[in-house]
């Protein structure tokens, strides 16, 4: 790659590779957002200029270096503009989930001290007036939709646009200022400051330097090749690291646009528009594609139905050995060719996946159905495992070599260690500085040397060299006979059920597996619909015996796979619940980026996990939940618990006396 | 003149609401022997959210008609922007700057919501049929001068998502919201809102009812809307008119109409307290 000789020359920090990117690439689009129905863009010159128009207002608003500037929206060029901007004047960006409750964004808030928050609108600048009394140190909102919001108290709340005019104004007066600040960032700046959303506990902030964002947006863009003329759709929340590295970090180094949609709902139609050549989404989203494929399918005619199944089955065959440059026969190759012509292109192009020359998930395993689903169609889709604190890359799969079950190879640049009781280790020029605020933490969790923990366990396959996680350290248990408790690993079986969002599972110490089940409305609505099952709510078709008994056959189904591993052969489910409601962020069930919170749920659900143990074939409880808006109310529900089929286990068990 | 007052006020949350706009004197509507509206009388005034409510048979719809001048009185006057209003056909009111939404939902079905908003845009298009069929010069930039407009209500309403898709696919309550979106792209002076909640869950209601305030607050347009359901009619308006078996049985703010003893007695029901 071009970029490579000058390596580190003079680019030691994001506006630095701004500056870069406007000489070399000037005339190329850096920004394009929809609004308005027509797709607007921002070539890097022009995107320069906004944000040395905001960077401007932003010394004119009184920001200093080192005072940190909070960011909240939705993935939009004004909020990337905003993080830059930023960091040109010497602060610290640092963005937040847009969905976040209010007391979630006062703690962040207030344990970095924010002086500033960019906002996008008046739901999110009502959130922050809101806690504003409990933060000292707050003292001006800026935001970019102006609507609902004339007659606010304007004093300390500015347009964004005004801000940038007043900076445009003042351009004289501060543009030495600007320059002599940008001058002064070094490799060991602090680039951008995340907070972990942490399955256990309050967030801690991560801090993330030049050297950690440039070093490994440099090694990951040239693993995969990707240079000016990728495209990407940004759409991932943008407190999420996997964002900044991938629409800000990669993009700023290699110079790529990055495609903002039009809202949340259009995300999908958007995705079709661009055809992203590089693209990223959690398993969620795979799955959610490949559920709605399988609905609308179920609406074709018959003709087209038979026609996708036979191709499918064909790809399912042969097509990830084609991806993987193996031999295939020449009937095989014909066969697939016109597969791509009747079926695999045009699914390609509704999906939006017709451009992508290398696609990622993360962050949770994908069940291996789904995976080999995509990768059946050509796209070459490929996981990484990565962490906030590794600025995301720990390991990645190189082409040809990927499978379902592993993580890959350690990234570039990331040396990894596993310690004797399996957990993970790594080292790299992207890990992270340290928590703010928060040495202790900082210690435990990075040594001297610079080793960091992931809490994940894992282990390297001799044969080919490609890690493979087992769970989270700390979830990974022991049942009562002292067989291996993996929660995750029969989670994720039930989850390659369409009609299974969620599942959780119990048993560490006890002596068998119950599971909480929550039902995709998507999949078993449509279901409903289509055999004229009505309901009124998402409760009372969870509780519907008919979705009960097909629950119950995924789960014996399960069953029967989870006996053939010998290891964890007691981690079977005996008995299960359907929830009555779905778990939920905004309850503190689950992680902002959709991960089971396990201890949260087993203590919120005490009462049904006890009734999963003792017997009962059924529970009454009452759930507290908490609207979008922040009010609290209740539901309460009976809810019938199943008994599921297990197989006998295979080996014989060793008595613990 | 006009020698109706056309003073001001200021409501509770400090909008300033300005002169009348639209006076009703006297009107009496009846079909055969059946008297729809008695004698009744009220104003509207420029940026104010005016409901009329009533109970069932009330002959509030009649008066809705009325205004958008689709029914026409026996008796008496429609005052419009101080001047009398001779007697019009409904999309010569139209015109005249005054939208409406229907209670049974009236978008065409067949077409994509994109399209239905476009066609509110029809009084601000001045190309023939035959020019437009051509889409060259002056057609083509009126075309995107009104799409641009129409896609600014798109946005401000939220249906970005469903822009392309064709009506009869629509849930009731995003039809509703559509139905809203066209009576907007006629940047009307008056909007006409025949109990745009009804039938709405929860949700659906507040978000309307956020709408309504936005559409308000963000292009100053004056409201006059029917609805049933008391406790958004109480939260939304500046004024409301009651009426009942045609007649008009009080007019004022909320609290003033909640406390008046004809109301409580002909619509909330007396109270026990």
């Amino acid at each position: 790659m071009t970029q490579s000789s000058e390596a580190t020359g003079g680019l030691s920090s994001v506006p630095a590779l701004l500056q870069r990117n406007v000489r070399e690439f000037g005339g190329k689009a850096a920004y394009r957002e929809k609004e308005f129905g027509i797709w607007q863009s921002w070539t890097w010159a022009e995107a320069e200029k906004e944000i040395e128009a905001l960077a401007l207002g932003f010394i004119n608003l009184g920001v200093n270096e080192g005072d940190f500037i909070a960011i909240i929206g939705r993935n939009r060029p004004h909020f990337y503009w905003s993080m830059v901007a930023a960091q040109s004047v010497g602060a610290v960006p640092v963005p937040l989930y847009q969905d976040a409750s209010a007391e979630e964004m006062a703690y962040v808030m207030e344990h970095c001290g924010a002086r500033f928050v960019v906002c996008q609108d008046q739901e999110q600048v009502d959130k922050v007036i809101e806690i504003q009394d409990g933060l000292h140190q707050f003292e001006h909102m800026i935001y970019v939709d102006p609507r609902g919001l004339r007659k606010y108290d304007h004093r300390a709340l500015h347009r964004f646009v005004d801000i940038q005019a007043q900076g445009r104004a003042a351009y004289y007066e501060q543009i030495e200022e600007l320059k002599a600040r940008r001058e002064k960032l070094t490799y060991d700046s602090t680039c951008v400051m995340l907070y972990t959303s942490g399955t256990t506990g309050k967030p801690k902030g991560v801090v993330l330097s030049n050297r950690n964002i440039i070093e490994t947006a440099k090694n990951a863009s040239e693993f995969d090749g990707l240079n000016a003329g990728d495209e990407i759709l940004a759409y991932l929340p943008m407190a999420w690291v996997g964002d900044f590295i991938f629409s800000l970090g990669q993009a700023y180094w290699t110079g790529f646009c990055t495609n903002c949609p039009e809202s949340p709902e259009t995300m999908m139609t958007d995705l079709r528009e661009i055809g992203p050549t590089y693209y990223f989404a959690p398993p969620r989203i795979f799955e959610t594609q490949l559920t709605n494929v399988m609905i609308r399918m179920e609406d074709a005619s018959k003709f087209k139905k038979r026609l996708f199944d036979v191709f499918m089955a064909h790809a399912k065959k042969v097509g990830p050995a084609i991806l993987d440059g193996k031999p295939v026969g020449l009937m095989d190759r014909l066969k697939y060719k016109l597969g791509e012509l009747m079926i695999y292109g045009p699914l390609k192009n509704t999906l939006g996946f017709s451009r992508v020359r290398v696609g990622y998930t993360a962050g949770e395993a994908i069940g291996p159905e789904i995976f080999d689903f995509y990768r059946s169609l050509g796209i070459n889709l490929k996981q990484l495992y990565g962490q906030t604190e590794a600025s995301v890359f720990i390991t990645v799969q190189p082409d040809g070599e990927v499978r379902a079950d592993t993580v890959g190879v350690p990234a570039k640049g990331v040396e990894i260690r596993i310690e004797d009781n399996g957990e993970i280790y790594y080292r790299s020029e992207g890990t992270f500085v340290e928590y703010y605020k928060n040495a202790e933490s900082t210690a435990s969790t990075k040594d001297p040397e610079g080793w960091v923990a992931t809490g994940d366990a894992g282990f390297f396959e001799p044969d080919t060299g490609h890690l493979r996680i087992i769970d989270r350290a700390k979830d990974v248990g022991k049942m009562a006979d002292g067989s291996l408790f993996a929660p995750k690993y029969v989670e994720n079986k039930l989850k390659f059920y369409p009609d299974i969002l969620e599942a959780v599972l119990f048993g560490n110490g006890k002596d068998r597996c119950v599971a909480f089940i929550n039902i995709d409305l998507t999949a078993v609505g449509n279901w409903a619909e289509r055999n004229n099952i009505a309901y009124a709510s998402y409760q009372e078709l969870a509780g519907h015996p008919k979705v009960l008994a097909s629950i119950q056959s995924h789960v014996e189904e399960v069953n029967k796979s989870v006996a053939q591993d010998e290891m964890l052969s007691g981690c079977q489910v005996h008995r299960f619940v359907v929830l009555h409601k779905e778990l939920d962020a905004d309850d503190g069930e689950m992680t902002r980026t959709r991960k089971v919170r396990r201890v949260i749920v087993a203590d919120k659900f005490k009462d049904i996990v006890d009734a999963l143990y003792d017997g009962s074939s059924e529970i009454s409880t009452v759930t507290e939940v908490t609207y979008e808006d922040g009010r609290k109310g209740s539901i309460s529900a009976t809810l019938s618990i199943m008994d599921a089929k297990v197989q006998a286990v295979t080996t014989q068990k060793v008595a613990a006396e | 003149m006009n020698d109706m007052s056309t003073e001001g006020y200021t409501t509770e949350d400090g909008r300033k609401i300005g002169g009348t706009l639209m006076e009703m004197k006297n009107i009496t509507l009846s079909f055969g022997g059946v008297k729809a509206i008695t004698d009744i009388s009220f104003d509207i005034k420029e940026g104010e959210i005016r409901a009329i409510i009533g109970p069932n048979g009330a002959g509030k719809s009649s008066m809705l008609n009325v205004i958008s001048g689709f029914y026409i009185p026996q008796q008496g006057e429609v005052w419009y922007k101080g001047e009398k209003r001779p007697q019009m056909k409904p999309y010569e009111v139209a015109r005249l700057g005054i939208a409406r939404t229907f209670q049974n939902i009236a978008l065409f079905d067949g077409m994509s919501v994109l399209d239905n908003v476009m066609t509110g845009r029809l009084n601000h298009m001045t190309t023939g049929l035959f020019a437009q069929g051509l889409w060259k010069g002056k057609a083509e930039a009126e075309e995107v001068e009104n799409r641009e407009k129409a896609e600014k209500i798109i946005d401000f309403l939220e249906i970005q998502a469903i822009r392309k898709t064709p009506v009869s696919r629509l849930p009731y309550g995003l039809k509703k919201r559509v139905e809203l979106a066209r009576a907007l792209a006629a940047e009307p002076s008056l909007l006409l809102l025949d109990e745009p909640m009804a039938g709405m869950n929860v949700e659906e209601k507040e978000d309307m009812s956020r709408f309504i305030l936005d559409v308000n607050d963000e292009f100053g347009t004056t409201i006059a809307l029917i609805e049933h359901d008391m406790g958004v009619v109480m939260d939304l308006s500046d004024r409301v008119v009651v009426m009942d078996y045609g007649k008009k049985i009080g007019d004022g703010t909320p609290d003033e109409v909640r406390n008046n003893q004809a109301v409580i007695d002909a619509y909330l029901g007396v109270s026990h307290d």
